[in-house]
């Protein structure tokens, strides 16, 4: 009985962390943003403005939320949905400690990227529902760019598994004891953290909502709290790559001295400032060249990274 | 865990939390719906076209290089689901294993090259 309990304290820990973190993000990464282009942020509301965040939810809960008489509208509803349930759901293969998950599947890689082309529908869905130009267009662009960003992100993960030998989350880190993955998985791990940035359309890939030609693309047309709910998923988005990035690349909770759980909380941190960091250092590309930089540069990066892993087990048995 | 066991508890976590999840999703919708005002007028059911009145549907065509990509992820993408079982019994199958993928990868690269030389992966 108290396993159960103890189960159940973990998940509902993890759900309530997990959306917390994705909430505080949005001021994290205002600040962080202001400091590195030399303005101030959000200070006034409360302490730092740590306040901002209440307020800011505040403010899209009590907003007109909207359905469209033009939009197809069913599906104009559960797109927002889909992006939140997914992106929740994904947390669960997350090993937040030794022992401290929610589910150690034998399969946690393929759940991860099973979940994340779920959350393909979730914008394909939305702009095609918004009946809006610029939505259909920034949904397309989101499918197209989230299919083929999906292919690299599968294939860049096979050399970790190949030298962990499994899918689970677990055995990974466990295999890291003696090295991190990043070092032997260069190339694995930038083609999946590039991969992670085009999977979020964060910028410098966001063309799918660039603002500059598309207003907001796929949500132009979305208003309140489901707006909210893209904006929120994709904070949870940032995340939950990071986390993935940690776990999979640098040797997860593993590390001396501090708790296992404060060593996977600093790394995962290291990496939402990295996301935060490119943001706002690079210019966005354009969609041909997001494109083509996928197909001839990631794709054959990621196949000859597996091809190199392969001799490279053989050589060292 | 280890391979082989499986029983469908060990999913019951996983199917707690997607219905923990599908709470969060539902509930902020329904929320959303109890507390946000609503007062429509005639300019705000219109599409949102930059100001001007929109002219058409925008259920369009669309260009054809989606369908290539779309086609193209088809290919990779099955490509990638034949590699995930190589990939985590690699350490039993050896040298033996890598010259088999390699084949397999150099047939998809055949095709690759084609899709390539034809102009798929330009964007005019």
């Amino acid at each position: 009985m108290t396993d159960t309990m103890r189960h159940l304290f973990i998940l509902f820990g993890v759900l309530f962390s997990v959306l917390t973190v994705g909430g505080l993000l949005i001021w994290l990464e205002r600040r962080l943003l202001a400091l590195w282009q030399e303005r101030y942020g959000p200070n006034r509301v409360g302490p730092f403005g740590l306040l901002q965040v209440a307020a800011d939810m505040i403010k899209v809960i009590t907003k007109e939320d909207w359905t469209p008489p033009f939009a197809d509208k069913a599906v104009f509803i559960i797109a927002p949905a889909i992006l939140m349930i997914v992106v929740v759901t994904s947390f669960a293969i997350i090993p937040w400690a030794s022992g401290i998950e929610v589910v150690d599947l034998n399969i946690g890689v393929l759940f991860f990227l099973g979940l994340s082309s779920l959350g393909v529908y979730s914008v394909a869905l939305a702009g095609w529902a918004s009946d809006s130009k610029y939505s259909l267009l920034g949904g397309l662009r989101a499918s197209a760019q989230m299919l083929s960003y999906e292919v690299f992100m599968g294939l860049s993960l096979m050399g970790v598994v190949m030298l962990a030998g499994s899918f689970s989350l677990r055995e990974i880190v466990e295999a890291q004891q003696d090295l991190w993955f990043v070092v032997p998985q260069f190339f694995g791990f930038a083609v999946f953290f590039i991969a992670g940035i085009a999977e979020t359309h964060r910028l410098p890939f966001d063309l799918p909502e660039a603002e500059s030609e598309l207003v907001a693309g796929y949500h132009s047309e979305y208003s309140g709290l489901k707006f909210g709910m893209f904006f929120a998923g994709e904070y949870l988005g940032i995340t939950l790559i990071s986390a993935l990035t940690v776990t999979l690349f640098f040797g997860g909770w593993s590390g001396p001295y501090l708790p296992h759980a404060v060593w996977f909380g600093l790394k995962t941190f290291a990496f939402i400032c990295f996301f935060v960091l490119i943001r706002a250092s690079l210019p966005r590309p354009r969609y041909d060249q997001l494109m083509s930089f996928g197909w001839k540069v990631c794709l054959p990066v990621s196949l000859a990274n597996l091809v190199v892993t392969g001799a490279w087990i053989l050589m060292m048995k | 865990m280890t391979p082989g066991s499986y029983l469908p508890g060990h999913f019951l976590p996983v199917a707690i939390f997607l219905f923990v999840g599908i709470a969060v999703g539902v509930g902020m919708l329904v929320f959303s719906r109890l507390v946000s005002p609503r007062r429509p007028y005639r300019e705000k059911l219109m599409t949102y076209e930059s100001g001007i009145t929109p002219f058409s549907d925008a259920h369009q065509k669309f260009s054809i290089r989606y369908y290539i990509i779309a086609m193209l992820f088809l290919i990779f993408d099955i490509e990638a689901v034949f590699l995930y079982p190589w990939a985590v019994a690699y350490d039993r199958i050896g040298l033996y294993g890598l010259v088999e993928m390699v084949i397999f990868i150099i047939i998809l690269l055949v095709g690759y090259v084609y899709a390539w030389k034809k102009g798929a992966l330009e964007w005019e």
